[in-house]
């Protein structure tokens, strides 16, 4: 049910129709793709989810493998910090995104420009003047828990025994952390990291509530762009035809999210 | 002796990183708790009120006001989809699972990559469908959207907890006489419950907090919870203890299930790859 409206979305792409004009559904061919090669505002929004994407997952990825491994270590109050931690996760992210940008960082009443006066760096308007950095910190801040989660799964997977007897053996504090623990947690940071990347190219409630796309196109991205073209503009063609871009780019990822996943399951039937 | 001392100074000290680390991330929330608590005049100062004498009042406005028409329909669009997740999945993981059909390798891959395809690749086709059913604005389009979107996830999950069960079980199932029904009454479901406790967490959590379609697909009449939210993006005025009121409250069912299954939440995120 969720693959025919796909099959009828590569249809629609091939027509020129506009929801408010009746009777201007008719055969555009490849024109919506033409549009789509020369069109400014796509290549904008592909490469503002390219760059969302990126530092999204890779900050919350090198932030995540931090916090599992102190949650992983002997720390004091080990279970209250874990569930704090995946507090953000849990959080409705449309909820998140208004607390972020009306209570923190709101430039007059915000709780963050006030705590940086003292650095010089009064009533600065961070939404709407780093747009893209406010939502890649929101976005962090969202998904660190849930890389956090599977790699502290990962890292829990160790075999004590092995760690110990490393130690025996003389290695090194860092010696054992990559000969033994990163081979043994890199499936599990894949999976975050191409888990994360299908849900987080989708981006689109904190986009919506931090920006709304802007200023001008700074933070539209493909899933934002369509809603613009689809439900401001009423292209349905058009819209269409970025809808198969989005498929595109998703298939790639997919393929080796996949992957990832069965060598995980074909590993733990092995045991 | 000294050993023993630095090593507690070592733990002392990543027990402060550890806990600095998480009260940052974790103060967002906090904050967002106590601006709900303070009255509009303390939310909007600047300094920003530290210390106050906590209220329910903002609490009992948004109560009180608009917002439970919007909580009920998220209410019914996830616990609905949920339900239905479940007695459909349940069936396809059994199938896939204990009695595999031919191709069912194949049969997997096609269910999870229905749960890859952006929404933005149905969105347009499904919203016109919607609107040629008179299913606009109608929580029913709302529920089986997120049936559609959350099935594959239920199935791949249920059917990792499924293979977990020992084969043995079910032959002396068998022997003992016991027909299908009674097998998956009487040994499926008491087995697998841990199963379907974590599947109906993960869909709760994506179909409470979903905003893509409920944004475009609802207006007034079945607007869910988030869409309640949106009314403060242009917040000029002094809303902000409302606002943080109604964002505890909108978060606060999905927020208390992940905490109380926590340990299904990794599971369950993972369609159940990582245990």
């Amino acid at each position: 049910m969720t693959q025919i409206p796909f099959v009828l979305t590569i249809y629609y792409s091939f027509f020129s129709w506009n929801l408010l004009k009746p009777g201007s559904f008719r055969f555009a061919g490849l024109q919506n793709y033409g549009t789509l090669v020369t069109d400014e505002s796509i290549r904008t929004a592909v490469l503002n989810t390219v760059v969302l994407t990126v530092c999204v997952i890779t900050l919350s990825v090198v932030i995540g493998i931090g916090v599992a491994m102190l949650l992983n270590s002997d720390v004091i109050g080990k279970g209250l910090m874990r569930t704090l931690m995946i507090a953000p996760f849990l959080i409705m992210p449309t909820a998140g995104a208004l607390i972020w940008k009306d209570t923190l960082l709101n430039p007059l009443f915000g709780l963050l420009p006030y705590l940086l006066t003292p650095f010089g760096l009064e009533r600065v308007d961070w939404v709407n003047r780093f747009p893209m950095a406010t939502v890649v910190v929101v976005e962090v801040w969202r998904w660190t828990p849930f890389m956090m989660l599977i790699i502290l799964a990962g890292l829990q997977s160790q075999n004590p025994e092995v760690l110990e007897a490393a130690r025996v053996d003389g290695a090194s504090g860092f010696q054992t952390f990559r000969r033994i623990t990163l081979p043994l947690v890199r499936p599990f940071v894949e999976l975050g990291a191409l888990l994360g990347t299908l849900f987080v190219v989708q981006t689109y409630d904190s986009i919506y509530m931090l920006t709304y796309g802007g200023p001008g196109e700074d933070t539209t991205n493909i899933p934002f762009l369509l809603y613009l073209v689809a439900f401001q503009g009423f292209s349905i063609g058009q819209a269409s035809a970025i809808g198969v871009v989005a498929v595109i780019i998703t298939i790639i990822v997919a393929t080796f999210a996949l992957r990832t996943l069965f060598s995980i399951f074909q590993v733990e039937a092995r045991r | 002796m000294r050993a023993t001392l630095t090593l507690n100074r070592s733990k002392v000290l990543w027990s402060v990183v550890g806990w600095l680390v998480v009260f940052v991330f974790f103060f967002p929330v906090l904050w967002m708790w106590l601006e709900g608590l303070k009255s509009e005049p303390q939310a909007a100062s600047s300094p920003p009120t530290i210390f106050f004498a906590p209220t329910l009042a903002e609490f009992q406005e948004v109560l009180s006001g608009d917002f439970p028409p919007f909580f009920i329909n998220s209410a019914i669009a996830s616990i609905g989809s949920t339900l239905l997740v479940i007695v459909l999945g349940l069936p396809a993981a059994y199938a896939l699972a204990i009695r595999p059909v031919p191709n069912s390798r194949d049969v997997l891959f096609f269910f999870i990559s229905t749960r890859f395809l952006p929404f933005a690749a149905s969105l347009v086709p499904l919203y016109l469908l919607a609107r040629d059913l008179q299913l606009l604005d109608n929580i029913f389009a709302l529920v089986l959207i997120y049936t559609t979107i959350n099935l594959p996830l239920g199935v791949w999950l249920l059917r990792s907890f499924l293979l977990e069960i020992p084969n043995d079980l079910f032959e002396a199932a068998r022997v003992d006489g016991a027909g299908f029904f009674d097998e998956v009454i009487r040994v499926v479901v008491p087995l697998i419950s841990p199963g379907i406790a974590a599947t109906c967490l993960i869909c709760l959590i994506f179909s409470w907090n979903e905003f893509f379609y409920a944004v475009n697909f609802t207006s007034s009449v079945a607007a869910t919870a988030p869409i309640f939210l949106v009314s403060f993006i242009s917040g000029r005025g002094l809303f902000y203890a409302k606002l943080a009121a109604a964002a505890t409250l909108a978060s606060l069912p999905v927020l208390m299930a992940g905490w109380i299954a926590q340990k299904q939440l990794i599971r369950g995120l993972t369609m159940g790859a990582v245990k």
